[in-house]
C-alpha cells in the first residue's frame, strides 16, 4: 500500500512537470502580450517591462527559471491583473468562493443524482424512467449558460412579481442557491444516468437473488447489495468532476458575477497574465491528480477484489 | 392427517409467464401448469433440456419469481394462490398482404387479486443453492458477512459471540476453515465458493432446499464431493431437496423420485428406479437414451433415439401437447388437446395421450 502511494506520488510529480512545461511553452507560443492594452505603450516601456519580469530571455531559459522558482515555492506575482500581488495569494483568495459553490453543487448532484438513477433503474420502462431520461439527456446536452439563464429567468425576475433569488452573487445565502443549482445540474444528470446503467447491471446479478432468498427487504437489497456494487463507475466519474467543479465553473461564475477562480482563470488568459495562468493551471492539475489518487484508494474500499499493489492502474 | 404431514411442498397448476415488452400476449411461457408434491425428507430430481423451465420452476416455488398463477402450499400453509389470468380468444389477425385470418391466442382477463403471504418467515424454512457460485455471492462482502447476514435478518443469533460461533460451525460443516470467514468470495476456488453458498443456505436451519444445478459449474472431481456433502447434510439435518440438474446420471444417484420437464411442462414423474427402468413418456425415453454409458460395447449396440428439429420457442409453444412437433408417435389428438398428468401405475405419472 505505502509503496503504491509512493509510486503514485512520483508519477504525480512527473505529470505536474509535464503539465507545467507544456502550459509554459504553449502560453508563450500564442500571439499577444500582457502589455498590449488600449493605450499602446512605447517600445521602450515594453522593453523595460520585459526586462523587469525576465521575459526578454529565450523561452527555454525562462522556463528553467520558472521551474526553479516554483521549486522554491514561489509562484511569482501577477504582472497585470492585480499588479505585483503574489499569485498564490490570489488563488488562495479566490478558491474558497469557488470551492464553496462547487462543493454544494457536487453534494446536491450526488444526493439527488444517485437516488434518481436508482429510481430509474427500478422503474425501468415505466413513465418515471422515461421522464428521468428526458430530463437527464436535456441536462447533459444543455450548455451551462442556458441552464443558468433559464434559472435566472424563472427565479430572478423573468416572471413578473416573482423574484425569489438575487441575480448577482453578493455572498448572502440566497445568492448561493441559483449558482449551485446551475453548476450541479450537469453532474447530477450525468451521475443519474451512470447510476441507472450500473444499477441495472447489478440488480440482474445472481447475488441479488441470493439476498432475496435470505429474506432481505427490498430497500436493503437495493442499498446494501445493488448500490455498493454499482458505485465503481460513479466514483470514477466523481473524482475528476469534483476537482473541476470545485475550481469553479467559468460560465456559471460569469453569469452570476461570482468573484471565483474559474472566471479569474479565463480572464487571466485573455489578459496574458502569465504567472496567474501558470499558477492556476498547476493548482488545478495537482487537484485533479490528488482526486484521482483518492478515487483509486476508494476503489479498494468499495471493491475488495481490486488489488492496488498488483498492476496499479 | 399423518399422510398430509408427509407432504412438505405442494404445487398445483403453477404457471409462470415472463411478459415481453411490446407484446400483447402472455410472453415467455416458462412454466405451464405444473403440479407436483415433495415429501418430507425426500429428494425430488428435476431434469430437462436447458431452457425447459426447471430453474424457473424452482425459483417460482420459492417465490423468487412471483408466479403468474397456481397454488403453492408449504407444510399445509398456502403461501400463494392466484387464478389463471388468461383466456383463449379467437381474434382476427391481419396478414402482411392485408388479408385477415382467425387465430386463437391467450388474452388477459380480469381475475381477483392473488393471495400471497409475507415470505419472511418462510425464507427461514425454504432456501436455495444457486448454479453459479461466483455470481451468487456479493463480491463486496466477506464470507462471514454473507453467512451472518442471513442470521441477522431472522434474528437467529442474539449475541455477537453466538453469531461468530455459528458462522464458524457452518464453515466447518461444509468443510472450510474457520479463518476463511474473513476472506472475500473471489479468493476461493469454484468448489469452495459453492461450499460457501451451501453454508449460507444452511445458516437459517431450513427444512427445504432448492438445489438449482448446484454442481454444473464445477469440475467433475469437485462435483462428487459436493453431491456427497449434500447427501450427508440431508441425512444429518433431515433436509428435503428439490434437485435441479440437466445431468441425468447425477440426478439418478441422488434422487428418490425424478420429474422430467419439457418446454415448461412436467411430462413424467416417477420413482428414480422406475423411471430409469421403465420410462413411459416418449420424451423421457429419448432423454434416457442420450445418457452416455461407460461401456463401449453397450454403447455401440444400444439404440439412440434422436429427435428431429429444435426445441420450439416458449414464447409461442405448440398447441395441444407441447412435445407433438418432435414426437415420433404424435397423432392428430396430440395436436389438439393438452394431455394431463395421470397416474399410470402407482407413483408413476405421465402426461401423454398415447398412454390412454
Amino acid at each position: 500500500m505505502a509503496k503504491y502511494i509512493l509510486k503514485r506520488v512520483l508519477m504525480a510529480v512527473i505529470t505536474l512537470f509535464i503539465v507545467t512545461c507544456l502550459t509554459f511553452l504553449l502560453m508563450n507560443a500564442i500571439p499577444g502580450s500582457p502589455w498590449l492594452s488600449e493605450k499602446t505603450p512605447t517600445q521602450a516601456t515594453i522593453d523595460a517591462l520585459n526586462e523587469k519580469y525576465g521575459m526578454d530571455k529565450p523561452v527555454l531559459v525562462q522556463l528553467g527559471m520558472y521551474l526553479e522558482d516554483i521549486l522554491h515555492g514561489d509562484f511569482r506575482v501577477s504582472i497585470k491583473m492585480q499588479k505585483d500581488r503574489p499569485v498564490l495569494d490570489i488563488i488562495l483568495d479566490m478558491f474558497p468562493i469557488s470551492a464553496a459553490i462547487g462543493s454544494i453543487a457536487i453534494l446536491w448532484a450526488i444526493l439527488v443524482g444517485v437516488p434518481l438513477g436508482c429510481l430509474a433503474a427500478f422503474k425501468r420502462g415505466t413513465w418515471v424512467d422515461s421522464l428521468l431520461r428526458v430530463i437527464c439527456t436535456l441536462g447533459i446536452s444543455m450548455p451551462g449558460f442556458v441552464v443558468a439563464t433559464i434559472l435566472l429567468y424563472l427565479f430572478a425576475g423573468g416572471i413578473p412579481d416573482w423574484k425569489v433569488f438575487p441575480t448577482i452573487f453578493d455572498g448572502t445565502w440566497q445568492s448561493y442557491i441559483l449558482p449551485c443549482l446551475a453548476l450541479g445540474f450537469y453532474p447530477m444528470c450525468y451521475l443519474s444516468r451512470q447510476t441507472r446503467t450500473a444499477m441495472l447491471d447489478s440488480i440482474n446479478q445472481e447475488y441479488i437473488k441470493t439476498a432475496r432468498a435470505k429474506g432481505l427487504k427490498n430497500k436493503k437489497i437495493i442499498f446494501k447489495h445493488a448500490l455498493r456494487n454499482a458505485l465503481i463507475p460513479v466514483i470514477t466519474y466523481l473524482g475528476p468532476q469534483i476537482a473541476f467543479t470545485l475550481c469553479g465553473g467559468f460560465v456559471v461564475e460569469t453569469v452570476f458575477s461570482i468573484p471565483g477562480l474559474g472566471r479569474y482563470f479565463v480572464s487571466s488568459i485573455q489578459n496574458r497574465d502569465f504567472p496567474i495562468i501558470m499558477g492556476t493551471t498547476i493548482f488545478l492539475a495537482a487537484f485533479i491528480i490528488v482526486m484521482n489518487l483518492v478515487v483509486d484508494l476508494l476503489y479498494k474500499l468499495v471493491d475488495p477484489r481490486i488489488n492496488l499493489s498488483k498492476g496499479g492502474n | 392427517m399423518s399422510e398430509k404431514n408427509d407432504i412438505l411442498v405442494q404445487v398445483d397448476h403453477l404457471t409462470k409467464y415472463f411478459g415481453v415488452k411490446g407484446l400483447k400476449g402472455p410472453g415467455v411461457q416458462a412454466v405451464e401448469d405444473v403440479s407436483l408434491f415433495i415429501k418430507r425428507g425426500e429428494t425430488l430430481g428435476l431434469v430437462g433440456e436447458s431452457g425447459c423451465g426447471k430453474t424457473t420452476l424452482g425459483r417460482t416455488i420459492l417465490r423468487l419469481h412471483e408466479p403468474t398463477s397456481g397454488k403453492i402450499i408449504y407444510d399445509g400453509q398456502t403461501i400463494y394462490e392466484h387464478e389463471y389470468p388468461f383466456e383463449s380468444k379467437t381474434v382476427e389477425v391481419k396478414d402482411k398482404g392485408g388479408a385477415t385470418r382467425q387465430e386463437t391466442m391467450l388474452v388477459k382477463k380480469v381475475v381477483p387479486k392473488e393471495k400471497a403471504v409475507d415470505m419472511l418467515p418462510y425464507r427461514r424454512k425454504m432456501q436455495i443453492i444457486f448454479q453459479d457460485p461466483s455470481a451468487s455471492l456479493d463480491p463486496r462482502m466477506t464470507v462471514g458477512e454473507i453467512i451472518g447476514e442471513a442470521l441477522d435478518i431472522h434474528k437467529l443469533c442474539p449475541s455477537k459471540k453466538e453469531r461468530t460461533d455459528r458462522i464458524k460451525e457452518l464453515l466447518g460443516m461444509v468443510g472450510l476453515n474457520t479463518e476463511h470467514a474473513n476472506r472475500y468470495p473471489h479468493e476461493f476456488s469454484g468448489g469452495q465458493q459453492q461450499r460457501v453458498g451451501i453454508a449460507r443456505a444452511l445458516a437459517v436451519r431450513p427444512e427445504f432446499i432448492v438445489c438449482d444445478e448446484p454442481i454444473s459449474a464445477l469440475d467433475v472431481s469437485i462435483q462428487s464431493q459436493v453431491v456427497n456433502m449434500l447427501e450427508d447434510m440431508q441425512q444429518d439435518l433431515g433436509l428435503t431437496y428439490l434437485f435441479i440438474a440437466h445431468d441425468l446420471s447425477v440426478v439418478r444417484h441422488i434422487s428418490n423420485r425424478i420429474g422430467v420437464m419439457y418446454l415448461g411442462t412436467l411430462v413424467e414423474l416417477a420413482e428414480s428406479y422406475e423411471l430409469n427402468k421403465n420410462p413411459i413418456h416418449p420424451y423421457t425415453k429419448t432423454l434416457l437414451s442420450a445418457v452416455p454409458v461407460p461401456d463401449p460395447q453397450v454403447s455401440r449396440t444400444r439404440q439412440r433415439i434422436v429427435l428431429e428439429g429444435d426445441i420450439p420457442s416458449p414464447m409461442n409453444p405448440p398447441k395441444g401437447c407441447r412435445f407433438h412437433t418432435r414426437c415420433p408417435y404424435a397423432t392428430e389428438k396430440c395436436k389438439q388437446a393438452v394431455p394431463q398428468l395421470k397416474e399410470h401405475s402407482p407413483g408413476h405419472w405421465a402426461a401423454c395421450h398415447l398412454l390412454g
